[in-house]
């Protein structure tokens, strides 16, 4: 078995009996492995990934295109295709193990249980049917006794809960009369209304500008308080973690590298990915003329992932072990503080002393 | 909306009036004499000088074609040569066929509207059908079985086609009558099965393009965002192909159909020359033949007038179903 996180780590609870328990974390992802089989090869897109979130927190997954986080969130809603994906592990969802089971249960729980808030707004709701049908169908889809006035009731509501001004004639109108950041909290409305206890947002403030990133992401925080749900926040932007996110989840090469609470991962990062990360991102606070330091090279073909640490052909730090780089995975492991994990062949001894010297002083890790 | 569809119906009215100035002068730049045509060749010089008078084939182009065009909307009188008083919409006398061209045309008209309508349902029902489910079940042998279907049909002819339909259908097993056409008012089922070998034929040629067609535009809506957002929903997957999927693979389709639609109902020639039955193309062609000024001018600008209404309703329907159309 290549690396897989030690069970028991974060959540060495009893494993949750199969009913909705209002105890342990609402999701609890279990060495996770999503597959692909393409004429190219067997893409490994998730391979061996493992955290939890509970009610009224907000985990965030951060990596690069193609480091698995997405489709780490397709796969807990069940999205991917069947007949080319291989999905292994488990996934428990209010205290049900979603892996193998049926479509039409997975699907109940989609939209109701479990919500999902996609990048780019105006291409993931549909272009001919107006923003409130939309929210109405999601509606009446899990509630397929709500009447027409009913329905339309709630999603008004809905919008004018997110923010939207009059949200009654904004109802009627198309998703190309929205502009970006209304049509993101309108993408909001529909996956909230259901009431939700796990929010998968993946990328949710991407493709706006700045100015209304955080407003979108002010609503988040709102929103969760009001309904104390999980939420799942997949970005690269690490300024968007380090507002929201109570715990951090960093994805590299389909496997995760580092884990812990956001405190620990941003201030005291253990994974040289992890730094790499945090030194490329220009800080407000600092000098202006001062260097970024880009990670160098390009994010790994999941066919044919590097040998051992997949990140070893980017680390500067590949040569402290010898050998081990290139021929062993790392397993992600405690990393000095509680419930801080890392999977990285440096001693921790090696990686406080380089962290100290190498980066602390540059971007935002300053 | 109003504005859209007045600027719509403007662009046509003046499409509409290009055509008929464009077919008046071409008819007059053909090198051969309208007249020699409908006079039997011992004619001597001043019969033909007299019947050009008559026909105003000496006033000059200009006044023939106002008049020409007077008669489509007021009706004229044509002399007692050519019947007599043409009421609007006169379109001329043939010599000919010796009949006012509004009498052929409201005779020919219904035969083709009655090949193309049907031929256009099946078409579509067949070739949209097609392109779903193959899209659907990509890579199964019913998608293969599909696009070997729609690749046959895009690569025969119509006259090869027919011909086969005709010899097995008729001459062989004398399931069907010889083709022929009855009015559905006379006997629906005589008209059905005097017409059915041609729709099929059409239906074959024609679905194999829109099964194309429409399993690409599937295909590539079923990879968009929204309809992972229709399932993210929860929605069930018939809604969320139905609904959500077809909706948007459709409109594309819309826009081809309306033209292939609007191009046959103008004339089926081939389709009407295998199966031996008289429509609108076989009459233009045959006009064309002969000479025949009148009969040329109503069947061209009949067909131009399909096209037109086809041009319009696509848009219309454009913006019925892509609701982002409708500011432009």
């Amino acid at each position: 078995m290549p690396e897989s996180a030690p069970s028991g780590q974060l959540d060495d609870r009893p494993s949750v009996p199969e009913q909705r328990g209002t105890d342990g974390p609402y999701l609890r992802v279990d060495d996770l492995r999503v597959r692909f089989d393409t004429e190219d090869g067997v893409v490994r897109a998730v391979d061996g990934v493992s955290f939890a979130v509970e009610r009224g927190r907000t985990l965030g997954i951060v990596g690069e295109s193609g480091s698995g986080k997405s489709v780490t969130s397709l796969a807990i809603l069940g999205l991917h295709n069947p007949k080319r994906t291989t999905v292994s592990g488990e996934i428990h969802v209010g205290g049900r193990q979603l892996v193998g089971l049926p479509e039409a249960e997975v699907r109940r729980l989609r939209g109701r249980d479990m919500a999902m808030i996609f990048q780019d707004p105006l291409s993931a709701l549909h272009p001919y049917y107006t923003v409130g049908k939309q929210i109405v169908e999601a509606y009446r889809v899990h509630h397929p006794r709500a009447g027409k006035r009913e329905a339309r009731q709630r999603a008004v509501d809905m919008l004018g809960r997110v923010g939207i001004p009059q949200p009654a004639r904004r109802f009627d109108q198309y998703p190309h009369e929205f502009s970006g950041g209304m049509r993101q909290r309108a993408m909001i409305a529909m996956a909230l209304v259901n009431d939700p206890d796990l929010l998968i947002a993946d990328e949710p403030t991407t493709a706006l500008d700045v100015t209304v990133q955080a407003q979108i992401l002010d609503l988040l925080a709102d929103l969760q308080a009001e309904f104390h749900s999980a939420i799942i926040m997949i970005t690269h932007d690490l300024g968007v973690v380090s507002q929201v996110a109570d715990d951090v989840l960093v994805m590299y090469g389909g496997r995760a590298v580092e884990r812990g609470s956001v405190e620990q991962v941003l201030r005291r990062p253990q994974h040289p990915y992890t730094w790499g990360l945090l030194s490329s991102v220009p800080s407000l606070h600092g000098d202006a003329d001062a260097e970024l330091v880009p990670i160098r090279g390009n994010p790994p073909s999941l066919i044919n992932l590097p040998p051992g640490c997949a990140f070893h052909p980017r680390c500067r730090y590949a040569d402290r072990n010898g050998d081990r780089s290139r021929t062993e995975v790392p397993q992600l492991g405690p990393a000095g503080e509680d419930g801080h994990l890392v999977a990285c062949h440096l001693s921790a001894d090696d990686r406080t002393r380089l962290y100290a010297e190498d980066i602390a002083h540059v971007g935002v890790a300053r | 909306m109003a504005r859209f569809l007045i600027k719509r119906l403007f662009s046509a009215v003046l499409t509409l009036f290009a055509v008929s100035v464009l077919t008046f002068l071409m008819f007059f730049a053909l090198p051969r004499d309208p007249v020699s045509g409908m006079c039997p060749k011992n004619c001597n010089p001043e019969r033909l000088e007299r019947v050009r008078q008559e026909l105003g084939l000496r006033d000059p182009l200009v006044t023939q074609y106002a008049g020409y065009m007077k008669g489509i909307f007021t009706g004229r009188d044509l002399g007692s040569a050519q019947g007599g008083r043409c009421d609007a919409p006169c379109l001329g006398w043939s010599y000919v066929n010796n009949e006012a061209v509004l009498d052929t045309i409201t005779r020919v008209l219904p035969v083709t509207l009655s090949i193309v309508i049907p031929a256009a349902i099946l078409w579509l029902l067949l070739g949209v059908g097609l392109g779903m489910v193959s899209a659907l079940r990509r890579g199964t042998w019913l998608d293969r079985a599909a696009i070997g279907f729609s690749l046959t049909g895009a690569s025969l002819q119509l006259y090869f086609v027919g011909a086969v339909l005709l010899l097995v259908f008729v001459y062989n097993l004398r399931l069907l009558p010889v083709p022929s056409y009855t009015s559905i008012f006379d006997n629906p089922l005589k008209w059905a099965s005097g017409l059915v070998l041609a729709w099929v034929a059409l239906a074959f040629l024609f679905s194999a393009i829109y099964a194309r067609l429409s399993r690409a535009q599937m295909l590539e809506t079923l990879s968009e965002d929204f309809v992972r957002t229709a399932r993210a929903k929860g929605l069930a997957k018939p809604k969320v192909y139905g609904r959500h999927a077809l909706r948007a693979a459709i409109t594309p389709v819309v826009t081809i159909a309306g033209l292939d639609v609007g191009a046959a109902l103008g004339g089926t020639v081939i389709t009407e020359t295998t199966f031996g039955i008289q429509g609108l193309g076989r009459t233009a062609v045959d006009a064309v033949r002969a000479g025949d000024l009148p009969t040329i001018m109503a069947t061209v600008l009949i067909s131009a007038v399909f096209v037109v209404i086809a041009n319009v309703l696509v848009d219309l329907l454009y913006a019925a179903i892509d609701p982002r159309v409708r500011l432009g």
